[in-house]
């Protein structure tokens, strides 16, 4: 049976900064709420259904949700949902839930801060626990080893990998969400030393505090979501080619595919990952990467991926005939989805 | 809907103190593998994977799903990690059972566990946080005062709680997975264990236990003979801090009920029994009239209504108070209505069930996940 339209009806985030001390998370979920629903041009009472993606190890607490929704207002009771996961995930599961015709309004929204502690260490705890993370192998370590296959395997080099940083913070200094960069010029970034060989600080992520929010709505106009689709990759690094994204690939298959596609938002961490995910979803030259700075300008934990989507969902209203969003979770790229927009 | 939404598979693990015996996937899998043999599948046959479990500080393995991914035959495949307090096992179910009824997948696998012997989830649970107010002595603490003022508001009487733990123990005795196996409990048991929160005995408590339970959604139910239909589902959250709510009562969870019933077009006379989420025994009579099923709740226990051949059976499966494992706990709730529906109950099966509910609670009081499910193609 055919899916609903669903649209893009209003985006908005808080500015990712590296210190977000004066929100906690209700704070943080009341004003992007409020700004993502003004976007839309709707009330409150207008959402039919709610999801977040938060993740408690990142917020140091359990339930980290469960205070956020004191955020939203939720009274009377309200239809709600949360995934411990990027936001991205809660988007999609809003997705479906819009499918089923008695609603038509969802309100979706993702919240993470790093300032509260090592983000790296958290990551370190998502790997498998009997034979990854007992060997405290951080995530810039397992990046620099897929790195170090991208450049052997003749796909990149370090020069093109310092091209990218410089590129993104151009793109980021130009977007008020993403925070200050210094800009310099890529042989000036290649004499810095080495974090973990062959990576060095530019190819990290900006790790940043931040929020931000989607509103979904069935019709009403604003860019359509013409496919969206996720796919999970085997979590052992040994199990599957690092030097490209199976689940990538499969993922924008499934949402139809990067036809008429000019503008790709992608959620890249590290530099390397940029050019496996490029290379993954077939990107030519004629799309613009991450014209937002991307996830390499500002990677907010639980936030970046659907910001990603948020951005793809401005760069159609700004002209571009369609736009994808990339989401990613997990080790080494291990979990991706694509949401691809296009204007009506 | 675009779909109709099946319930043809169901998979549950022993459920234990300690499952010593196998690793997290490997508690996961036993699960998932009885559903896929209760559904005549195989791995191949499922499109998707929705896995539910409470804090990942329980068992300090961060977004478990990534490195469950193969265990559960996730990989090539979408998956997703609803985490909605305690009622995460419901609400699980209910996000899996959306991916049939949109029309987006045929087939779905859905997996909700917790090992809580790999730590202490009165630890998790019991953090301070700045400028938050204290939830001390983790859940016993924090639901002891509400179980009270139910208590003053209905002058209930002592042994009412007493009733409820006998009675869920003795359901249990008739279930050979569940935790607690005491089929020689005694209301004089229950009254002698120690006082952990007043009024709250330790024997009126749940136990904490490993566990996983699985199930297998299809859109034409056609892969088995006796299907249970998803006749609604529900979800209602409310804030945690806020004056106007009544946590005796919650509002969320009456509007969840309201909506499950009408939704499924029934009203709550209509149901031949209920699984619902009493982790104290106090939880059945206040439950009881939040969703509607009883004018008094203490009442309707103190008559015998809600026990196995009573009016309307609750908890035949010995419910939390005999197994516990937190993620789990509210889809073997909503596991146990299917079973009921589908007629595969064994020694707790309710004679002619055709229409049950299953319901699940978390945070503080202020997550609702419900489903109807019937024995009627709708």
């Amino acid at each position: 049976m055919a899916l609903r339209d669903v649209h893009v009806a209003g985006f908005a985030q808080l500015p990712n900064r590296m210190n977000l001390d004066d929100y906690d998370e209700a704070e943080m979920v009341q004003e992007i709420t409020a700004k993502a629903l003004a976007d839309a041009g709707l009330e409150r009472s207008d959402v039919g259904f709610t999801c977040s993606g938060s993740n408690d190890y990142v917020m140091g607490r359990p339930f980290s949700f469960a205070m956020a929704i004191d955020g939203l207002g939720a009274w009377p009771p309200i239809r709600e949902s949360h995934v411990e996961m990027d936001g991205a995930w809660a988007l999609y599961e809003a997705y479906v839930r819009l499918q089923h015709g008695d609603v038509d309004v969802a309100l979706v929204y993702g919240f993470g801060k790093s300032s509260l502690g090592s983000v790296d260490a958290v990551h370190t705890l998502e790997l498998d626990p009997y034979s990854l993370a007992p060997l405290g192998v951080d995530p810039h370590a397992m990046a620099a080893m897929q790195a170090r296959l991208l450049i052997e395997s003749g796909e990149t080099t370090e020069a093109k990998l310092a091209h990218i940083s410089c590129r993104s913070r151009r793109d980021g200094n130009k977007n008020p969400n993403a925070p200050h960069a210094d800009e310099a010029d890529a042989d000036a970034l290649l004499a810095d030393p080495y974090v973990r060989e062959p990576l060095r600080a530019h190819d990290l992520p900006v790790r940043t505090d931040g929020a931000s929010c989607v509103v979904l709505r069935v019709g009403g106009g604003g860019p359509r979501i013409r496919g969206i689709a996720h796919i999970i990759d085997a979590h052992q690094p040994g199990f599957r080619d690092l030097t490209t994204s199976a689940s990538a690939t499969k993922a924008l298959a499934a949402a139809g595919g990067a036809g008429g596609v000019t503008v790709a938002e992608l959620h890249a961490p590290y530099t390397s990952q940029e050019v496996i995910l490029i290379k993954a979803l077939g990107l030519g030259e004629d799309v613009t990467i991450n014209p937002s700075g991307g996830a390499h300008a500002a990677c907010t934990p639980m936030v970046a991926g659907l910001t990603r989507i948020g951005e793809a969902a401005l760069a159609v209203r700004n002209g571009a005939p369609a736009a994808l969003g990339h989401a990613t979770s997990g080790p080494l790229l291990q979990h991706n989805m694509i949401c691809v927009l296009e204007a009506e | 809907m675009n779909e109709r939404c099946a319930v043809i598979g169901i998979g549950q693990t022993q459920y234990a103190a300690k499952r010593g015996d196998v690793s997290m996937p490997g508690l996961v899998r036993e699960a998932a593998k009885r559903a896929l043999e209760d559904a005549g599948l195989t791995w191949a046959d499922i499109d998707a994977v929705v896995l539910g479990k409470a804090p990942d500080m329980f068992e300090g393995v961060v977004q478990p799903e990534l490195f469950m991914a193969g265990a559960l035959g996730a990989v090539g495949k979408s998956m997703i990690r609803v985490h909605t307090a305690g009622s995460v096992g419901g609400s699980t179910a209910v996000v899996a059972s959306h991916l049939v009824s949109s029309g987006v997948h045929k087939r779905v696998l859905t997996v909700a566990y917790e090992k809580q012997s790999e730590s202490n989830a009165m630890w998790a649970l019991s953090q301070r946080f700045p400028f938050n107010p204290p939830v001390m002595a983790g859940a016993g603490g924090y639901f002891a005062p509400i179980i009270r003022a139910y208590m003053a508001r209905t002058d209930a009487p002592d042994h009412i709680g007493l009733k409820v733990a006998v009675k869920d123990r003795q359901n249990a005795a008739l279930n050979p997975l569940a935790h607690l196996q005491m089929p020689d409990i005694t209301e004089e048991m229950v009254r002698a264990s120690p006082m952990l929160w007043d009024p709250v005995r330790y024997l009126e408590t749940c136990p904490s236990s490993d566990g996983a339970c699985a199930m297998i959604f299809s859109s034409d139910g056609s892969e088995v003979d006796n299907p249970a239909w998803v006749l609604s589902t529900a979800m209602r959250s409310e804030p945690m801090l806020f004056p106007g709510r009544d946590e005796v009562n919650p509002r969320a969870g009456a509007d969840c009920a309201t909506s499950a019933y009408k939704d499924a077009g029934i009203t709550p006379d209509q149901l031949d029994c209920a699984e619902i989420y009493v982790p104290f025994s106090w939880y059945e009579p206040m439950w009881l009239e939040n969703l509607h099923l009883f004018e008094s709740g203490w009442k309707a226990i103190d008559a015998g209504h809600t026990h196995l051949g009573g009016k309307l059976p609750i908890n035949m499966s010995g419910g939390v108070l005999s197994s516990n494992p937190i993620g789990a706990s509210g889809m073997i709730r909503f596991a146990e209505a299917a079973r009921q529906v589908r007629g595969t109950a064994d020694k707790h099966q309710v004679d002619g069930a055709k229409l049950a509910m299953g319901h699940a609670y978390g945070g503080g009081s202020q997550f609702f996940s419900m489903w109807i499910v019937g024995q009627e193609r709708p």
